[in-house]
């Protein structure tokens, strides 16, 4: 007869973890429905040819066919654009602008309702706006610049243009981003600057060694949203893309995501078509999972990024 | 840990329902008490009460008040059946309903890219037993509309009304001119009606042969050289097809006429195709592609009201005299959703709506659109004038051709849309080995969906 040579739990302590389960179990729930449970769905899918309707077992058919496919190294390229300059070029310009207000005496009331007021505009029309705005022929910003003798480019008709011009749309409504940021500056305790004056420390100095470490798990917490967000981007790069085209879809004419040239077609944006418009929900599949690692991987090395500065500050 | 299995069983269990929803076996069509015979009295009596429920994607005042006359004229035959109608919808979300286990008695969809998967998939039911019973002739219906509607065999909709493409042109940018016949004809007048600045900028065009230009999709423009979409098992036909050689090489030639950089500019100055302001309504194109839909937009923008123009079939290849006439079309289509509550009753308003010629004549006089039977085409009550009726001729005319179903009618028109802009532009030097590459794409993602 087998004896365990481990030693049964004390009651209490058994006692103890049925109870914790209990406690946790809205979590455990919680994350079992809408994270583990999706999550094996979309692997489980991945091997299917599933039109919504109809399930069959193709193996490894739509990672092969997905690896293959010049438009997700596009999409993904495009995303891995947004992620590497958009990102940083919102995170920056919302920082130098909350500095700025946050050393504006009067009228900084006023200052920050403007940088805020676009954020409270609504995605499409904004988008729609901008687009309007930047068209090459008719916009206003281009017949400004040629009253300053500047031929202005073709913004989002350009697929040089184009990302630069989404980017360009991003600072415009980056509000929230500066009024977190406005917010931490302002929690910085004065009593370090008036210190650090007195040691002959000058604005950069200031800014390197205090307002930097002060404010560090806000930019940690700017930088982590704003890749996941833009990782994710979808409706921006949609509505530009489909206002500048002016294509439309008609009996017999379809809209083709992207334009200019795929420049604008995200990864999120190919995994809605492929699932949405072409029916491949198994290819889909395979491109969530891509996005999924695509967005673990960003988040984990920022996250390593910011533990290593903190531990070396 | 005990806790593991549990969770594990729980996830198993919750996989095995998603597996298995909307799988449960709805009732079909058939599986309900019919009237002996469509129409009033009796007959019609025979069907219990019941509220039906129609999804459609119109959205207009004028179109959901058109739309609701005739589901009118359906209650009237059905007192004891209640329609209930919800416009705006689009075809992800009929197709997320039929999924989810909610699905209306009757959908209709504007366009017909999703009518293979819908009958592939089984998300609509199949008309054709319900079709033989009640005797109904399909030969009513033009070969192309037969066409759009079925998906191997299958006939899982109906043509509720269709759009017809063919030639505006503004009589008084035309200069006295007729409209052009052929595709050589068409550029010379294109040439002779362009008007440019100084500097070479583009003030009117003759005509815009970009394929980015609304609606000069290869759909709507490859039936002028007769060009085919697919071989007869599926495969893409695009490359191996000289007619889409033909028409590719006469549109660069054009393009390349007016500068690839200088059509843009023109063309990006345009605006929305659906905007207020229209290039054709202000006199800054002299001739367009567009759909039969277009007259009542002339005829009901204040400004555009007064605008002296024409239509005519699109002119067609030299070399193919016997193509001119016909042209492309598709259109709205209607069918019973897998799950549908009250599938006879359901059957009952699509063929009431798409085979009552009393209806269709109402239908399309209301929206402008083409009446999809004959005997509602030769209706005396149809209005027929000379411009509306240009896209009657090209509806019934026996080579007007469609874009045929395919379960990847989007992806198939994206990738040629895809190359066709790098060819317009310049960017592709070996056309055949690109149309090939186009071909590949296509014959890849059919056999990754089972084709």
């Amino acid at each position: 007869m087998m004896v365990s040579t481990h030693a049964a739990p004390p009651r209490r302590w058994r006692g103890e973890g049925v109870r914790a389960l209990l406690w946790l179990s809205p979590w455990i729930i919680g994350v079992a429905v809408f994270f583990v449970y999706p999550l094996l769905s979309t692997v489980y899918f991945s091997f299917h040819r599933y039109d919504l309707f109809t399930l069959e077992f193709i193996g490894l058919d739509n990672y092969r066919y997905a690896f293959s496919d010049v438009r997700v190294l596009q999409s993904a390229l495009n995303t891995l654009w947004l992620v590497v300059f958009m990102v940083p070029a919102q995170v920056l310009f919302a920082l130098g602008v909350a500095q700025l207000l946050a050393k504006v005496k009067s009228g900084g009331g006023l200052l920050r309702t403007i940088f805020y007021l676009p954020s409270l505009v609504p995605t499409v029309a904004g988008t729609v706006a901008f687009v309007y705005l930047l068209n090459p022929a008719t916009g206003p910003v281009n017949q400004v610049l040629a009253w300053f003798g500047i031929t202005g480019p073709d913004w989002f008709g350009s697929a040089a243009w184009a990302k630069p011009s989404l980017t360009l749309l991003a600072l415009w409504g980056a509000g929230n981003l500066i009024m977190i940021f406005l917010a931490a500056l302002l929690d910085v305790p004065r009593h370090l600057y008036e210190a650090a004056e007195i040691d002959g420390a000058g604005a950069w100095r200031q800014f390197r060694s205090i307002t930097l470490p002060m404010i560090s798990p806000v930019l940690m917490f700017s930088a982590v949203t704003g890749v996941i967000y833009a990782v994710q981007y979808f409706t921006q790069a949609m509505i530009a893309s489909r206002v500048a085209s002016g294509a439309t879809d008609s009996a017999g004419s379809t809209f083709t995501p992207g334009y200019p040239d795929g420049s604008l077609l995200t990864l999120p944006q190919h995994l809605f078509h492929t699932g949405f418009r072409d029916w491949s929900m198994g290819l889909a599949c395979v491109h969530a999972l891509l996005l999924f690692a695509v967005a673990m991987a960003f988040t984990l090395i920022l996250l390593r990024q910011f533990s290593k500065a903190e531990v070396a500050s | 840990m005990r806790f593991a299995p549990l969770a594990a069983a729980g996830l198993l269990a919750l996989s095995l329902t998603a597996c298995t929803a909307g799988k449960e076996a709805p009732p079909s069509l058939g599986a309900q008490p019919r009237p002996t015979a469509s129409g009033t009295g009796p007959a019609a009596a025979a069907l219990p009460a019941a509220t039906l429920e129609l999804w459609h994607g119109f959205s207009t005042d004028v179109e959901t008040k058109a739309f609701e006359e005739a589901v009118a004229g359906f209650t009237k035959k059905f007192p004891q059946i209640k329609v209930t109608l919800k416009k705006g919808i689009q075809d992800d979300q009929i197709t997320q309903a039929i999924r989810g286990g909610k699905a209306p008695d009757v959908a209709a969809s504007f366009t017909t890219d999703n009518v293979a998967q819908w009958c592939k998939s089984g998300a609509f039911q199949d008309l054709t037993p319900v079709i033989r019973q009640d005797g109904i002739d399909l030969g009513v219906l033009p070969a192309a509309s037969r066409a759009y509607t079925e998906f191997e065999g299958k006939r899982c909709t109906m043509p509720l009304l269709a759009d017809a493409y063919g030639l505006y042109y503004n009589k008084a940018l035309m200069k006295g001119e007729q409209p052009p016949k052929t595709l050589s004809e068409l550029t010379e007048l294109t040439k002779k009606l362009t008007v440019r600045d100084a500097d070479g900028t583009i003030k009117v065009a003759g005509f815009i042969p970009s394929f980015q230009y609304y609606e000069n999709s290869p759909s709507h423009l490859g039936p002028v050289v007769g060009a085919k979409w697919y071989n007869d098992d599926g495969t893409s036909a695009i490359g191996s097809d000289p007619a889409w050689k033909q028409l590719l090489r006469w549109q660069k030639d054009l393009v390349d006429w007016y500068g690839y950089d200088n059509l843009e500019k023109f063309r990006k100055s345009l605006g929305e195709e659906w905007g207020a302001e229209h290039p054709f309504f202000e006199g800054k194109v002299a001739m367009i592609l567009d759909g039969e839909w277009r007259n009542a937009m002339i005829a009901n923008d204040p400004d555009a009201k007064d605008l002296d123009y024409g239509t005519a079939p699109l002119p067609v290849a030299d070399d193919k005299p016997d193509l001119y006439g016909s042209g492309f079309t598709a259109g709205t289509v209607i069918g019973v959703p897998k799950g549908a509550a009250h599938p006879q009753h359901a059957w009952e308003l699509v063929k009431h709506l798409t085979t009552d010629t009393e209806s269709l004549v109402t239908l399309s006089n209301a929206l402008r659109n083409v009446p999809t039977t004959k005997a509602a085409m030769e209706h005396p009550r149809l209005a027929r004038d000379d411009n509306f009726a240009t896209f009657l001729d090209i509806f019934a005319h026996p080579k007007t051709s469609t874009l045929p179903a395919s379960v990847n009618s989007v992806f198939n028109q994206d990738a040629f849309s895809t190359f066709l802009t790098q060819w317009e532009k310049g960017a592709v030097k070996d056309l055949d080995a690109g149309l090939a590459e186009v071909d590949k794409r296509i014959n890849d993602k059919l056999k990754l969906s089972g084709g």
